[in-house]
């Protein structure tokens, strides 16, 4: 098994997922739990898609597909925000809109073909052995979601609005009374969130597969939010969690193309059994690292 | 409205709405899928069959369909409601239908169950399926013919026997081709996965495979194997739109023939159960153009094939084939019988990996 091209197909398996789960972290970092992400998710693979091939243009796509998930989401934040509903509830409800409505919407686009995306050779390091094919011989995307990581990981740690982000996720009331708009934050939060799986799905349409079929985003939606909890909402936790899971399904794969005898049952379950095993280790410390407000409805009369 | 007066008038609602079919007696036939109807393949295909049905039959039948029924206790649920409005033929297109049509029919005795690719009958269920192996022995020694690196995969759904058959013919004859040929097989657990489909074929073609044969239903696979300029080719529907290249040739299934034949033996009241299982020669199984830069004389040799099979001439398992352990199978010149086809669990002699249970 030729290492170099596992680095390099692990990558493209693991940013779909990567994308999604770094807005939601953002979301949930908010203190709103956004279960909505496979339906989001979908419908950017849809608009992607629609847009990509109207336009011929893969970024025109990719734009596209940020903005309709995002906008879909923002019927989500006004729900739970404004009307205040149950966020678990109107998540889910979000994901079985968005399975519906993409089904609705792309079937003219079914066995169509969608313009590709070129790799994009990073200079002087792309030439390198071995290094190079493995991480620096990628569509854009690859990039962007990996900047996305470190931009979020930035922003969170060393901005003030990063730690505004914070601190209405943790205690919503102590932010309220110090004058920061709860609700505003964490709808620009549930947008940022929604944008980014939309470019997670759009680049399963596009890149990964590339076409569009009815229901193709096949659950990935929920391992993003898998990879959340994984990470304990930490930026870098979530690009490991990803490449992680990523990194099962496409070894399992590739043992299995090799005629190497590997229980496939066994492996495909291993990120969910350590994702399992962080959650009683997080536990057993006593230190979560969940928002302390995940979750929860905020009303500025309460 | 008193909530037992809504019940009662929705009771009566129910009751005017469903005289009129009774009235009418035209038989209603049910389609159950596993896939979405337009997933360009296997779901696609029987709906297309199905309409084709219908569009024979015209105002004589009704038609009732429901797709993405996932296999198992869905399943049931999804034939019990079909059974209970009234349909009088239910046609179940999954492999994974089989023990909840058995169980629905159990329950429904006057409704007739017609399930596809499946071993289990009953008085009112009969089993359906094509002889896709003499598809795949056609598919097998092109890929066989046109690898280059001696390196072909094989993208497997469920280790049942239709598709173990399916790797078994498929590697017999690209050996037929190609003795240097060694096959890879990927086991995805799932009919139809797009994204878990395309990245299965990448895992293939990053193990030096160049033309991969695939048993699951979307057309990922020649998505991908396009970009990498290696080869492919149809399942279940021709898949035309990747022709000329990736798309070499393809295994489409034909079952409107069949489908018009068993309405109209409803209709004559003739219906019986039985377990029916036909090929290329009675037209349930075709064979796509053959297309790309196959060369003329391997065009030559397997369309010869499929004329051979047929005719009957030919049978995709004639020995000497021995098992995947070295201990024979069948003799110089002996034919697979049926039983052991139906229900084989076994690879044959020089493939390497093992079959999951």
């Amino acid at each position: 098994m030729d290492p170099v091209l596992l680095v390099a197909s692990i990558m493209v398996s693991a940013t779909p997922i990567l994308l999604a789960a770094i807005g939601e972290m953002v979301v949930e970092k908010a203190g709103v739990l956004n279960l909505g992400v496979e339906g989001m998710m979908i419908t950017g693979a849809v608009i992607g898609f629609a847009a990509a091939v109207s336009s011929g243009s893969p970024v025109i796509g990719f734009l596209a597909a940020a903005l309709g998930a995002a906008v879909l989401s923002l019927s989500f934040g006004f729900l739970t925000q404004y009307l205040l509903s149950n966020q678990v509830a109107t998540g889910l409800g979000l994901t079985l809109v968005g399975l519906g409505l993409s089904a609705l919407v792309g079937a003219s686009f079914e066995g169509v073909r969608a313009p590709g995306l070129g790799k994009l050779w990073i200079p002087g390091l792309a030439e390198i052995p071995m290094i190079g094919p493995m991480f620096f011989r990628h569509d854009f995307m690859v990039y962007v979601s990996l900047l996305l990581v470190a931009a979020v990981w930035a922003f969170l740690k060393y901005t003030r609005a990063g730690l505004i982000l914070r601190a209405v996720g943790e205690d919503h009331e102590s932010a309220h009374a110090l004058g920061y708009k709860v609700v505003r934050v964490r709808m620009a939060a549930i947008f940022f969130g929604g944008a980014c799986a939309g470019l997670g799905g759009a680049y399963v349409s596009l890149v990964r597969v590339p076409q569009w079929t009815e229901g193709m985003t096949a659950g990935a939606g929920w391992i993003a939010l898998a990879i959340v909890v994984f990470a304990s909402w930490r930026p870098l936790g979530v690009l490991i969690g990803a490449y992680l899971f990523g990194g099962v399904t496409v070894l399992q794969l590739n043992l299995q193309a090799a005629g190497a005898n590997v229980p496939v049952e066994l492996l495909s379950m291993s990120p969910y059994l350590i994702t399992i095993l962080v959650l009683v280790i997080i536990s057993a410390r006593g230190v979560h690292g969940a928002p302390g407000s995940l979750g929860r409805s905020f009303h500025a009369s309460a | 409205m008193k909530r037992r007066t809504l019940l009662a008038s929705a009771a009566l609602g129910l009751a005017l709405a469903g005289a009129p079919a009774f009235a009418q007696d035209v038989p209603k036939i049910g389609f159950v899928y596993v896939g979405p109807v337009n997933d360009g393949g296997w779901s696609q295909h029987h709906h297309e069959a199905a309409v084709k049905m219908k569009e024979h039959f015209g105002d004589a039948i009704e038609m009732i369909e429901q797709e993405s029924v996932p296999e198992g206790a869905d399943a049931e649920r999804v034939l019990t409601q079909m059974a209970l409005s009234g349909a009088d033929l239910i046609f179940t297109t999954s492999f994974g239908y089989m023990d909840p049509t058995i169980n629905v029919a159990a329950k429904f005795p006057d409704v007739k169950f017609e399930h596809a690719t499946g071993y289990k009958t009953a008085e009112n269920v009969s089993a359906y399926s094509a002889r896709f192996y003499e598809g795949r022995a056609i598919t097998g020694y092109l890929a066989g013919a046109m690898t280059k690196s001696n390196k072909i995969g094989y993208i497997g759904s469920f280790p049942i026997p239709e598709v173990i058959r399916g790797i078994n013919s498929s590697f017999l004859h690209a050996k037929k081709a190609n003795p240097d040929v060694e096959m890879s097989v990927v086991w995805l657990s799932t009919w139809f996965d797009p994204a878990k489909e395309a990245d299965a074929t990448q895992a293939l073609l990053d193990q030096g495979v160049d033309v991969v044969l695939a048993h699951t239903d979307s057309t990922a696979p020649l998505s991908v194997l396009e970009k990498a300029g290696a080869y492919g080719f149809g399942q279940a529907a021709d898949m035309y739109d990747y022709a000329p290249e990736p798309r070499l040739s393809s295994i489409i299934d034909e079952w409107a023939p069949y489908y018009i034949d068993r309405v109209q033996a409803v209709i004559d009241g003739t219906w019986e159960s039985h377990n029916s299982w036909q090929g290329i020669g009675d037209g349930m199984v075709g064979i796509g153009e053959i297309t790309g830069p196959v060369p003329e004389d391997v065009k030559a040799t397997a369309e010869q094939m499929k004329a051979d099979i047929a005719s009957g001439a030919y049978h995709p398992f004639t020995g000497p084939i021995n098992k995947q352990d070295g201990s024979a199978w069948l003799a110089e010149g002996e034919v697979a019988d049926d039983g052991v086809l139906a229900g084989m669990d076994f690879y044959v002699e020089g493939l390497t990996a093992e079959i999951p249970n």
